[in-house]
Parts: structure tokens; C-alpha cells; sequence
């Protein structure tokens, strides 16, 4: 079983996000970055499969800022080999593009299958896994919660919403878009990461003018208006607990205060 | 290869036995953008044909019958809405975020180089170009994009336009077979199976006491128990607490949990993604605990709270128990 996993960084969205001066990007100078989180189950989901039935992991993704930390960090779990396209990327890159690189990557590697988060938060221009299946003409899924392989075949299941699941008989290879693993994602202890730094590998692999297609153009990104539905309750948490507790009792969902 | 004609096209799902909420949607968004173009409103429906009489509002139907009962195939539903843009060359190709957006939409984009947007909230068409506004970063930035004025894809946030009303109309339908399709699938259509049946019945309750990663730990979750206990409600939760193994599947609030409509929402550490509203935006009153005061969930509350969760709970409890 070799598989591929492509995983990114993207902007914290706990952090406050502010749009820079050109009115069509965040930025990028001072927001936290982190790793995708279903890139994180799609390299659990992988490193699962890989302890199950052997083969390699190897984690793939092109330079960004702090794209490091998380090749890092999947050697630490186990991946065993992690590649870094170059090239002409900056700001925010549009789906096709990022699935064009990775898909001219993928293309010349041995591959049963390909993993990669069902999603990103700033995937305006699509999700990567059926972008990367349709490029490399191999079939794709997304929403997927389980893999299993026996053989040439796998079972996958995917989410259709609603509670709903549907697990189909497919043939390898095959590229999907994970929604979550069948376990939490491992934990790896900082030390192990920078064991790692020191004595691991990035491959660079230079990507060269891989053209994508056409792609929306931003004309302004801002923040939602405030639509002011919201009473804020202020003041200390007894005040706001009070105030919350008259709310439930004027629906009738609690009791009356006792003495009332 | 010809380019594309002013159509507008729809994919719509068909959901125990009749359409579902998105697609009304999609039908009506799709309807403004077909009328400012000029063209037809062509819906490709996957599911049961009686359904399709249904789609008012469309001028076409197309319907895959078979898919409802054979079972869903990623790879099925791509080469089968790929024959019907072949064939009707549509401007704009409507599809609801969700599994089947998610499948079709990215690869529908590279095989006929069409410009995609995702978490799109709102279409418009201007001078003859269509633009878009997407929902990005978990609802907190809106970005408004120029589709361009080739063959254009948008991918559909349920719950961002209103359900064209039911009836039955005039609309031509013609039904299609997916035979010559399903022998030659990678990915066959998959077996489906229902959400298992629990003790806890969340959308029945008045109230849910309902929490998200904000609560950090597993460990921390008794503070929240603690609460829901004290009010004799259960607790619900977002996805992340549910993956994470805090509390099982049944518990979930959401896209690929349950929709809920309680008197009262009361959530804790939840930041209010898409996916999560699709879920209980509709309850009658939501109330949110939420240390970032640009939380989206503050988007959709009735009343809010910056107050960190471990400072207010325990005070809820507290009055409650009295
Ligand atoms: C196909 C698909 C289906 C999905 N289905 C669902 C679904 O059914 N249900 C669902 O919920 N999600 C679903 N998601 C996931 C969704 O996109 C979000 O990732 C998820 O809803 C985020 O959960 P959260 O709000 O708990 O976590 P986060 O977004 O991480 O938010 C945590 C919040 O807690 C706040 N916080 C932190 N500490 C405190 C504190 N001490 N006190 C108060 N507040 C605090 C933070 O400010 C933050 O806003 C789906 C995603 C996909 C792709």
C-alpha cells in the first residue's frame, strides 16, 4: 500500500483575521497558521491504513508559510517521506493550481492511494481530492469517514448527510477527500519533532509553469456586517448567568427561580 | 466543443420522497440567475421522477430514476452530470455543498474548465458576467468574485436563498438510465446504511445544552454535563467533539448530524461554521458562549456572551440547582 497524503497550512481561524490592503486577500504577514485539520485525519487515516496492511505514507504539499512544521510533524507520526513543491506560489493559491502541482507530482509516484482533507476553510476555488482525481484521471471521493483494503479493492464509507452513510465496493488506486479517521488524530510529543528537524529530510521539488485553468477573481473579501441580532449580555458571569436563566425560564424550558 | 448557451443548470436531490430543502433553493437562486441571462432552467434530478413534476420553476427536468435505488457512486454521479452538460452546454451549473457538491463540483470544474466558486451564499449577474459571494474561513470573511463569462460552477451553502414553494407545474421531464454507466464504475454504488437509533433523542428536546471545542478536553465536559443534568435536558455537541470520541455520533448537531429546532439552543464553545448552523439555525432561541466576539455563531444568536465557558457554567449551575 503506498500512499500519498497532500496536506497544507492555512490560516488559524480562532485568530482574528484581517484583510490586507489590497481588499482581496487576508493578511498573511501576521495571522497564525496552522495545519488543515482534515489533512491532520487524512494523515491519521493513512498512517492507520499503513500500520494495518504495510506499505508507505509520504506527505506532499507545496511551500507555505509554515508547510515545514507540518512535514515535520508527520515524519514524527510515521509518514515516511515528506516532499515540498516549489515554485511560483504566493497568497492565496486557487484549488486547481495547488491540484495541478500536486497532481504533476502524483503522477509519476507508485500510488494505491491518495488522501487529502475533505476541505479547507479558504477553498474558495473548490476542494482539492476530486480537482487531483479529475487531473489524474483516477476516481474520487469526498466526505470519507472509513477505508478498508483488501487487496486491489477497497471499502470506503462516506457521509451523505443527515446520519447517512453509504460504503462502496472500489478499485484502487483511488483519491479521497477525508472527513475524519477512524480515530482522533495521534498526538506526537514536541521532543520527537525536533529529533525529526534535525536528522529528516525535505525533498524540494521544483514545479515549473503547471497550468490549471480558469479561476474566480476576487474582488473584495471583508468581513460579514455585523447583523446585530445578537443582545450581548455583559457584565460578570453571575449578571450574564442570571440574565441567560431568565431567557430559559421565560421560554418555559426552566424552572422559576426558587423563593419566586 | 461548442461554448456555453445562457442555461442555467440545477442538480437537485430527491430526499424521502420528495425534494429536498436545497434543492427548492438552488431552484429559486438558479430561476433569478436563468431570468438575467435569458435562459432556461434546466434541473438534472437524482432520484425518484414523480419528484421531478415537483421542481417548479424549471423549465426541463432531467431525471437519473435509478440513482435513488441503486445506491450512491461519487464516480456515478460525475459521469452522469458530465453527459448532461455535454449535452445542454448550460452557462451556470448550481450544486449544494454537501457530499454530492463536494464530488461533483471540482471535477466538473477541470473536465470542462469551468470557473468554480465554493460556499457560495449569493449569485448575480452583471453586464452579462456572473459573480458570486463564498463564505470563507468557517463564515467568518465573505468574498465577492467575478465568474468570468465562460461556463461557471458554484457550489451552494444550504439555507442561503428561499425554498421556491412546492406545487405541481409545468414541468417537461425526461428520464435517463445510468445502465450504460454502472458496469464500468471504479467506485460502485454503496450500500446505505441509516444512523443507528440511541437513547438520546436531541431533536425532540426544548432545550439543548450544546458544546463545541472551545471545551478543550474530554475531562472538561463534566462542566458542561453538570449543567445539562442540572436542567434534566441532554447535551449536544459540534462535530470536532464528536470525532474527537468526547461524546457519540447521536449528539451531533449539524450537516452530518442531526437538524434541531429546540425552544432554546444554548451553546458553549462552539464557533458556528456552515455546517454547524445548517443544523440548528432554525432553533427559537439560540444563545452563545463564545470568547471571540467575531465568532460567527454571534451571526445567527438572539443573545451572546464573550465570557469564558468555565467562568459561566459553573454560575448556570449554580442557579439552577438553586
Ligand atoms: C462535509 C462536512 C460536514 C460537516 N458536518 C458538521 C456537523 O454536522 N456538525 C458540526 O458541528 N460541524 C460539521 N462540520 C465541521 C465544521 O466545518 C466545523 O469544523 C465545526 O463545526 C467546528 O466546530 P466547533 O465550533 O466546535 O470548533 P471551532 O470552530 O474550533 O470553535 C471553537 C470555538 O470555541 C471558542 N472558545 C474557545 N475556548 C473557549 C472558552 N473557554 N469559552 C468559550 N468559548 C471558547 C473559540 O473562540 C471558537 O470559536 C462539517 C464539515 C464538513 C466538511
Amino acid at each position: 500500500m503506498n500512499i500519498i497524503v497532500a496536506m497544507r497550512q492555512l490560516a488559524d481561524l480562532v485568530e482574528e483575521l484581517e484583510v490586507d490592503s489590497s481588499g482581496t486577500d487576508i493578511d498573511r504577514e501576521f495571522v497564525k497558521f496552522v495545519s488543515n485539520e482534515w489533512d491532520e485525519a487524512a494523515l491519521e487515516e493513512a498512517l492507520c491504513l499503513k500500520e494495518a496492511y504495510g506499505g508507505t505514507v509520504t506527505v506532499v504539499g507545496i511551500e507555505e508559510v509554515d508547510f515545514h512544521q507540518t512535514l515535520h510533524a508527520a515524519l514524527a507520526k510515521g509518514a515516511d517521506r515528506a516532499v515540498e513543491l516549489t515554485g511560483d506560489f504566493e497568497g492565496w493559491i486557487p484549488t486547481r493550481q495547488r491540484a495541478a502541482a500536486l497532481a504533476w507530482f502524483i503522477r509519476e509516484c507508485d500510488f494505491d492511494l491518495v488522501l487529502t482533507g475533505v476541505q479547507a476553510a479558504d477553498d474558495l476555488n473548490g476542494q482539492l481530492a476530486g480537482a487531483i482525481g479529475a487531473m489524474l484521471g483516477v476516481a474520487h471521493a469526498s466526505v470519507v469517514t472509513n477505508i478498508s483494503v483488501e487487496g486491489s479493492e477497497a471499502h470506503i464509507t462516506q457521509e451523505l448527510g443527515g446520519g447517512v452513510t453509504s460504503v462502496s465496493r472500489a478499485r484502487l488506486p483511488l483519491v479521497l477527500g477525508v472527513q475524519s479517521a477512524r480515530q482522533a488524530p495521534r498526538y506526537v510529543p514536541i521532543s520527537r519533532i525536533r529529533q525529526v528537524m534535525a536528522e529528516a529530510t525535505i525533498e524540494k521539488v521544483p514545479v515549473t509553469g503547471e497550468s490549471f485553468g480558469n479561476t474566480p477573481q476576487v474582488l473584495r473579501l471583508y468581513a460579514p456586517e455585523a447583523s446585530g441580532t445578537a443582545t450581548m449580555l455583559e457584565g460578570k458571569p453571575k449578571e450574564v448567568a442570571s440574565a441567560i436563566y431568565d431567557v430559559l425560564v421565560a421560554k418555559g424550558v426552566a424552572g422559576s427561580r426558587k423563593g419566586n | 466543443m461548442s461554448g456555453p448557451n445562457n442555461g442555467v443548470m440545477v442538480v437537485l436531490e430527491a430526499t424521502a420522497g420528495r425534494l429536498s430543502d436545497v434543492s427548492l433553493e438552488l431552484i429559486s437562486l438558479g430561476k433569478d440567475v436563468a431570468n438575467s441571462l435569458g435562459g432556461p432552467l434546466v434541473g438534472v434530478l437524482i432520484g425518484a421522477s414523480d419528484v421531478a413534476l415537483t421542481a417548479v420553476g424549471c423549465d426541463i427536468v432531467d431525471c437519473y430514476v435509478d440513482f435513488g435505488t441503486i445506491g450512491y457512486s461519487s464516480e456515478m454521479a460525475v459521469t452522469a452530470l458530465s453527459a448532461r452538460v455535454e449535452a445542454i452546454r448550460p452557462r451556470l451549473l448550481l450544486a449544494p455543498t454537501g457530499t454530492l457538491g463536494l464530488d461533483l463540483c471540482s471535477a466538473l470544474s477541470v473536465a470542462f474548465d469551468a470557473t468554480l466558486a465554493s460556499y457560495v451564499v449569493g449569485l448575480s449577474v452583471d453586464a452579462g458576467r456572473i459573480q458570486a459571494t463564498s463564505q470563507l474561513y468557517g463564515g467568518k470573511l465573505l468574498a465577492d468574485c467575478d465568474l468570468g463569462d465562460g461556463f461557471a460552477i458554484a457550489c451552494v451553502v444550504p439555507g442561503s436563498a428561499v425554498a421556491l414553494q412546492l406545487g405541481v407545474g409545468d414541468v417537461e421531464v425526461s428520464n435517463h438510465s445510468l445502465d450504460a454507466i454502472v458496469g464500468s464504475l471504479a467506485i460502485e454504488p454503496g450500500i446505505r446504511h441509516e444512523p443507528e437509533a440511541s437513547g438520546v433523542d436531541i431533536v425532540a428536546a426544548e432545550l439543548l445544552v450544546s458544546v463545541g471545542r472551545g471545551i478543550g478536553a474530554s475531562a472538561n465536559l463534566e462542566v458542561v454535563q453538570e449543567l445539562a443534568d442540572a436542567l434534566g435536558v441532554p447535551m449536544s455537541a459540534s462535530r470536532p467533539v464528536i470525532d474527537q470520541g468526547w461524546l457519540p455520533k447521536p449528539h451531533q448537531v449539524g450537516k452530518s448530524g442531526k437538524k434541531v429546532k429546540p425552544k432554546v439552543y444554548l451553546s458553549f464553545g462552539i464557533s458556528g461554521a456552515p455546517e454547524h448552523l445548517e443544523g440548528m439555525r432554525q432553533s427559537e432561541v439560540i444563545i452563545a458562549c463564545n470568547t471571540d466576539p467575531n465568532a460567527p455563531i454571534f451571526k445567527v444568536a438572539h443573545y451572546g456572551t464573550t465570557l469564558d465557558l468555565f467562568d459561566l457554567v459553573p454560575e448556570l449551575v449554580e442557579l439552577v440547582e438553586g
